[in-house]
Formats: structure tokens, sequence, C-alpha cells
């Protein structure tokens, strides 16, 4: 097997006196969705975001393609090939569904210091945000002005924007949040779709959805890794029935 | 420099620190609490000491000036919360920095219009106009230890309010889940409301105190108003404690720089720039901590 | 795309009613007209940090002021500076003024930000105020000036005010095209993303902080060449000119006109002059000189409009024609 894209090393991030996340050691693969499941406050979304650079590690390593990354600011991390996209909808509302496509597709240009040009005749960025709308299928919402799409269609964006970098790692924070079913469905259409070429961290809540994704699991629990490895295997597992999917029926 | 002149300048800079504070702590307790920039914070001060002025020569003593003036203060304060700060508390930073701009020139044209022009004095009060002895040689104004005391009264008052009295958890719940302290059934209106007349209260009173030693000029609102913001930065919004250290800090610096002699490559730094030493001084904080000595990150 | 007709065609009419002005007014209106214009300049560069970048400064007239300095300092004594050498040296002087303040305060942020800018121009008022540099709490004069020859070839004279007035209505339109286009340029597009949604920027890999301060030091220099002509025009500097009520004017010109709009920033400049004007020319009243005192109606005046006209005067007239408002920067495709 090829080496670990992502790599973490007994992650830890303490806020005040509490461990967030607490010694987390996991792999990420190309062409593997490694879904990370758990309780409302298990440490996911704050896992999420040590590996993207928006919160700063207490201690521990993070490995991307061997090169240790903790510390790393949040920009620095994406231009090496990580892209995030957030629970919380974070889009820019007042731009057209292209507009923030492109403006996330020109983040990879050398340097945007460039104050000529019109930016819209960067044909190359352009194209690129248009196959990101077409990954997703909002191609056709391309004008719409980004606060008047749906819930759902905003987190199409969400991934969108994230595929527009093109990253080596997604790092996909419940997706399917506040979906209904037909759009959940076509969600995870879209997730399946994108395991190729790309090694995928996705947290979710939604157990159908994993079970269909998952290529491997990992349940965490007060910030702390429970179990870890094949979704088949950790179904069935006792301790994992007991702390979590026992109670799953009433989570979020 | 002798000892003497440390002395005293040791004493100068505490206590010009000290009124910094009660100004600056009324400033970032609005802006901590209430998330409100308030411009003409420095006005309050100036209408203390104006207040000071005639209401000590209608009445002939300072101590019934100050009553009466503090009272005054904060019925004013009262009245502009009520009435155009309220309005504010769900705008952008921005539009409270206008809105606020723009009573400062209200309060300065109104200021000139009901006391002119002219740089006025106030006396001290019979009772601390004598000097104590420190050393054989020298003697300190008793008006200006008396002042550096009433500062740390207020100082200790505040933090038993604030720390200790059912009052200051509700300020401090405020200060943080604003939605949550209304749903509790608190009357957050009003508690905003107290908490500002509190700071127009400290700011006016300082200005009251300080107007023996410092005079009734014109501009003296604006001009404490970006000292306390130099005290702010350095300290740290929301954080009393930080306003205190900072505000020392900066009457030490400010207070030293005037009789100090800076020479760097020819060119006089000191006395000459020592109005600048303040902002030197921030720029050194900001470049290694910018959210304050004792600031939130983030 | 019949908004943009409709803006463009009153934009053409107002710069030919510009152009034609001089031609039936008075050398007192054009001189006053002057002067609006380079307030335009002025507010327009404040509008770039303001309502583009949504960074607030309190502190924009530090650079409008030193260049006025500049000026001053670079014209022997009582002789003319030569406006090729010296406008161009009074731009880099402010722009290099905001690079150094914008390296130190735009490491912070929000509220931070707006105190930490109006303290770093008070600093440099202090050093014009408290040093012997410029004249101290005086001022300094610029006795004539400055002269436009070049290689022998005088094309304008700025003594003659007809000329002064539209080589300021040339730099005003050159001015404006220039923003536009680098609005519309890929720093700009990250500069108003940064506006929107400074973090998402981050984390889509955008180094903000270099943005912002390339930003910070165009709006310096822009703000420089507006106060370059106006202490030439007005043939004096003084410690006001970068004084923190030049910086409180010119935002009230951009938040009046409307913000993040570059439309705005020069409407809210020409309204708030002419409101300055109107005011000071009030008769009196009752015994009361109301024309002395109106910074008094003027400060009613601003708290009237935050309080009324959240987006200031041209939101009103969308309101009038039932636009929706559009923030700066909402691209078209």
């Amino acid at each position: 097997m090829a080496d670990a894209v992502l790599r973490t090393e007994r992650l830890t991030k303490h806020f005040g006196g509490l461990a967030a996340v607490n010694d987390v050691s996991l792999e990420f693969f190309t062409d593997q969705i490694h879904a990370v499941i758990g309780p409302n406050g298990a440490g996911k979304t704050t896992l999420a975001s040590l590996l993207s650079g928006d919160l700063t590690c207490t201690s521990g390593r993070i490995f991307l393609d061997g090169e240790d990354i903790a510390g790393l600011s949040a920009d620095r991390i994406s231009q090496r090939g990580v892209g995030r996209s957030y629970q919380k909808t974070n889009i820019f509302l007042p731009f057209t569904v292209f507009e923030n496509c492109r403006l996330a597709a020109q983040s990879r240009l050398p340097s945007s210091m460039r104050f000529t040009r019109p930016a819209l005749r960067y044909d190359n960025v352009s194209q690129q945000a248009l196959r990101a709308l077409e990954e997703v299928g909002l191609e056709h919402r391309a004008q719409v002005t980004a606060a008047t799409l749906s819930h759902g269609e905003q987190r199409q964006l969400e991934i969108a924007m994230t595929l527009a970098t093109r990253p080596r790692i997604l790092l996909l924070d419940e997706p399917l949040a506040g979906m209904g079913s037909e759009e959940s469905a076509r969600m995870v259409e879209l997730l399946r779709s994108l395991k190729q070429a790309h090694a995928v961290l996705l947290v979710e809540h939604d157990m159908d959805a994993v079970f269909a994704l998952a290529d491997r699991l990992t349940v965490m629990v007060n910030g702390s890794v429970l179990e870890s490895g094949f979704p088949e295997l950790i179904r069935a597992s006792a301790a994992v029935q007991e702390a979590y999917l026992g109670t799953e029926e009433g989570a979020a | 420099m002798d000892a003497n002149t440390f002395l005293i300048q040791v004493l100068n800079g505490i206590q010009y620190g000290l009124l910094l504070f009660l100004v600056a702590s009324g400033l970032t307790l609005i802006l901590g609490i209430m998330g409100i920039i308030n411009l003409a914070h420095g006005s309050f001060y100036m209408v203390g000491a104006y207040l000071a002025f005639s209401l000590s020569q209608h009445f002939g003593s300072l101590w019934l000036a100050m009553a009466g003036g503090v009272v005054l203060a904060v019925a004013i304060g009262l009245l502009l919360e009520w009435l155009l700060i309220s309005r504010l508390y769900h705008r952008d930073h921005l539009y409270q920095v206008l809105l606020t701009y723009g009573l400062i020139l209200m309060f300065e044209e109104l200021r000139s219009v009901v006391f002119g022009d002219d740089v006025h004095g106030v006396a001290v009060p019979a009772l601390l106009q004598t000097s104590i002895p420190l050393t054989e040689t020298l003697s300190y104004p008793v008006y200006r230890l008396w002042m550096s005391a009433v500062c740390i009264a207020l100082a200790i008052g505040m933090y038993l309010l604030i720390q200790k009295t059912r009052l200051g958890m509700m300020i401090r719940a405020g200060s943080t889940n604003r939605e949550m302290v209304q749903s509790l059934g608190i009357n957050i209106d009003l508690l905003y409301r107290l908490v500002f007349a509190l700071g127009v209260a400290l700011a006016a009173f300082a200005g009251m105190i300080a107007a023996p030693v410092a005079s009734v000029f014109p501009g003296m609102g604006n001009q404490v108003l970006i000292v306390c913001f130099v005290v702010v930065v350095i300290g740290g919004i929301g954080s009393v404690k930080g306003a205190m250290l900072a505000a020392i800090l900066i009457g030490l610096v400010d207070s030293f720089g005037k009789v100090l002699t800076l020479e760097v490559g020819g060119v006089r730094f000191l006395p000459e720039l020592s109005g600048m030493m303040i902002y030197v001084l921030m720029a050194v904080v900001l470049l290694a901590r910018p959210e304050g000595l004792f600031g939130k990150r983030g | 795309m019949r908004k943009v007709r409709v803006a463009t065609i009153v934009l053409l009419g107002c710069l030919l009613a510009l152009a034609l002005l001089p031609l039936v007014a008075e050398k007192y209106y054009i001189q006053l007209f002057t002067k609006m214009m380079l307030m335009a300049i002025f507010a327009m560069s404040l509008d770039l940090l303001v309502g583009y970048t949504g960074l607030v400064s309190l502190g924009h007239a530090a650079f409008f002021g030193l260049a006025g300095y500049t000026l001053a300092f670079a014209a022997p004594q009582y002789e003319a500076a030569n406006l090729w050498l010296s406008l161009p040296l009074a731009m880099a002087g402010s722009g290099l003024l905001a690079l150094v303040i914008g390296a130190l305060v735009l490491r912070t942020s929000g509220i931070y930000f707006i105190m930490v800018t109006l303290a770093f121009a008070q600093m440099v008022f202090f050093v014009f105020h408290d040093t012997k540099i410029g004249g101290g709490a005086d001022g300094i004069y610029v006795y004539a000036k400055p002269v436009a020859t070049i290689a022998g070839w005088e094309p304008f004279t700025l003594e003659n005010h007809t000329h002064f007035y539209f080589v300021v209505l040339v730099l005003l339109v050159l001015v404006y095209a220039m923003l536009r286009m680098l609005l519309a340029s890929l720093f700009g597009r990250v500069i108003v993303g940064i506006r929107v949604n400074e973090q998402r920027m981050r984390s889509l890999g955008y180094r903000t902080f270099r943005y912002k301060l390339v930003c910070f030091v165009i709006a310096g220099a822009l703000a420089g060449m507006a106060g370059y002509f106006a202490a030439a025009q007005f043939g004096f500097v003084s410690p006001d000119t970068l004084g923190w009520h030049q910086s409180g004017g010119v935002l009230m010109m951009v938040i009046l006109g409307g913000m993040g709009t570059l439309n705005g920033a020069i409407l809210g400049a020409f309204a708030m002059m002419l409101l300055e004007l109107g005011f000071q020319g009030l008769p009196v009243v009752g015994g009361v000189n109301i024309g002395k005192h109106w910074q008094l109606l003027m400060g009613g005046f601003i708290v009237c409009a935050v309080l009324l006209l959240p987006h200031g005067l041209l939101g009103l007239g969308r309101l009038a024609s039932g636009w929706r408002r559009r923030p700066g920067g909402a691209a078209d495709g």
C-alpha cells in the first residue's frame, strides 16, 4: 500500500483544561474515504480544524506527504493541497455561485498581485471554476447569488469551492448536514465520485451515508479514538455499539 | 537625574496613570461588555472638567461641584444611551464610530457656545491645598496624593462590584452572552444603561478631579480619548486589570519622557518627542501581542 | 445591465457638467469645485479601504497631510517646486508611511484596528505639532504653486485657477478609472473577498495580510495625491491637516455617500462640502450666530444620517427606484 497522504501522530488540542482532541493518530490514503463519527462534542470538527490549520494543536504532529505541517497557517496548508469544507456553510454570500468558485480557483495562481488585467479574463481560472461546479452539479445555477441558494445547494457550493482548489486531500465536515433525503442521496453519489484521486476525511452523523461510503471508519468519543478500522468490524464491535451506535437513533 | 526628581516623576507618573485608568476603565468596560466603541467618551471627561469649573464658581466649593457634576453627567449619559447609543448595539462598529464622532462635534460646539474657548483654571479645594514633605528638601502636593488615593479607592470599588456582587455577575454574563442573560429574565437594556452610566460617571469624575491640576481647555476631551485608546489597546479590550497596568505604564513613560534627554545620532528624541513615546510603546506591544497584554486571543 | 447603463449615463452627465463648469462659473466656484474634487479623490482612496476591504481607518488623514508637508519641504524657500518631481515624491512618502503604519496596524482587526489607526495618526500629528520640523503648531506655507515645467515646456500653470481645476478634474477621472480597473483585477477580487469572509479566504490559500497591506499602501498614496494638491491650492499646511477631524470628516464622506461603491465616495465628498458651506452660511438668528457654530449642525446631521440612512445617500436613491442594494464587489459573471 502506498504511503498515507496525511497522517497524524498523537495529535492533541487543549482548550483550557479540556482536551478536545486527545492523542489521535490516524492515517488517510488516496482513493479512500475515511469517515470519522462520534457523538456531539467528540472532537470531530476540532480534528478537521487542526488538520486544515484553522486551529493550532497543543501537541502532536501532522504529516502531509511526510512533511510536518503542524503549526503552519491555514493558507499555507491549503496551498500544500489540503481542502476543507465547513460544517457551518462558509461561502461568500453576496457573490454569485460562479464567483465563489472562481475566487477559490484563483487561489491556485502563483500570485494574485495583478492589478490591471480583469480577473474574468483569466480563462484557466474560470474553466477550473466551471469544472468544479459541474462536478457537484451546480453549473446551471452559476449566475445566481449564493445567498439565494437552497441549503442543499449551498452545501454543494461548499464542496465545489473546495474542489476548485484542486486539493489532494478533502476534509469534509458534515457535508450532509440539514439535507433532505433526495439531496442527501445526490450528495452521497457526489462524495463517492470524489474518492478518485483524492484522500477523503468525512465527518458525518448520517449513518446510512457513512456505511455506504466509508472504506475506513474511526469512532471518536470525548476527543479520543475509541476504535478505528474496517467499517463492518467496527459496526459489530460491542464497545462502539454501547458508546455510540446504540444511541444513534437519537443523535442529530 | 537625582533621587528627588526621580521620586517626583514616579509619583506624577502614577498619579497620571491612575487618572487615565479611571477614564480608560469606563471605555474598556463599555467596549468589552456592550461592544460599543464610544468616541465621545473623552467628551464626558471634558464635560466633567467644565462642570467642575462652572459649578465650583456657582457653589463656591469644588466638593459641591463634584457632587452635582457627577449627577448631571450621569443624567446626560443616561439620556444619550436611551436616545442614541441603544440604537447602535446591532450596528457595525463603523456606524458607532461615526455616530459618536458626530456627538464629539456637537459636544465641542456646545462647549464653545456655553463656555467659550478660553482656558480656565479651577482652584484646589482649601482643605487639600497643602504639601506634604517627603524628604528633607522635597514636598509633594497633597491634592495629587488625594487624587491617586481616590482613583485607587474607585478601582477597588469597581473590582468588588464586578467580581463580588450580583450586579457584577450579570454584567460579566451580559458581556459573553446577551441573549442568554435576556432569557433569564434580566433586563439587558437596563443593565447596559447602567454600565454606560457607570462609564460616563467615571470619565466625568476623572475630569472633575483633574481640573485643578490639568486645567480646563478645549480639546482636552479628544486628547485624553486617544491616550485612553492606547491604554485599551495595550491592556486588552474588556480587561480592567489590563487597563490598570497599561495606564500606570503609560503614566510613567509619559512622565519620565518629559524629563529625560535622549539623543541618538545627533537627533534629540527626548524630551522633544516625549508625546510620541506612548505610541512607540503601543507599537511594541502590537508587534508582540496584537490582542493586548490581557486581551483575548483571536 | 440596465442599472449599469443608467449609472454610466449619470456619471458621464456629471463629468460633462464638471468639464463645462469653468465656462460659466466665477473664480470662487471654480476653486470651490476644485477643492471638492480633491476631497472626492481623498474619499475614494478611503473607500478602497473601508468599503471594499472592510478596513475602517480613523487615521487616513495622516497620509493626506504628510503629502502637503512634503510639498512644502520640496519647495525651495519662496520658490516653486517642480510638479513632476515633487508629486511622485509626495505620493511615495505617503505610501511609505502607509507601509510602515500598515505593517503594524494590520496585525489587529475589528475595534482594535480602528483605535490603532487613530492612535498612529495622532502620533504623526504630534511629530508635526510638537517639533520644529514643519513649523510646529503654526504650520508652514506653500508660497508658490508647483510648476509643471518639463524640458523647458510648460503645458499648464497651476497659478491659473482654471488650469488647476482641469488638472484636478483629469486626476479625478484617472483615479476613478484606475480604481475601477483595480477592483476588477485579480487583486481587487481578493480584496473584496477579504471583506466578505477573510477567514475563508485564508483557508482557500490566500495570504490575506499581504493583500491588505498593499491595499493600505495604495490608499495611502492616493490620499497623498489629494493632500498634495490640497496644500498647493490652499497654500498652507498645518498639523490639523493630518488631524483626526480631517480623518473623521473624510470617513463621514465615504459613509454618507454610500460606501463600497466609489460613486458614493464622490457623492459624499460633494455633499458634505456643500453641507458644510450651507451650515456656515446660515444667518444670525435671535442674536446667535448659527453659522459660526456650524459644527453643531454638522454633528447633529451626522448623528441623524447614521440613524436614518443605513446605506448612505446612494442607498436612498436605490430605495427610491426599487433597486436592491449590492455591496461593493458583487461580481456579475
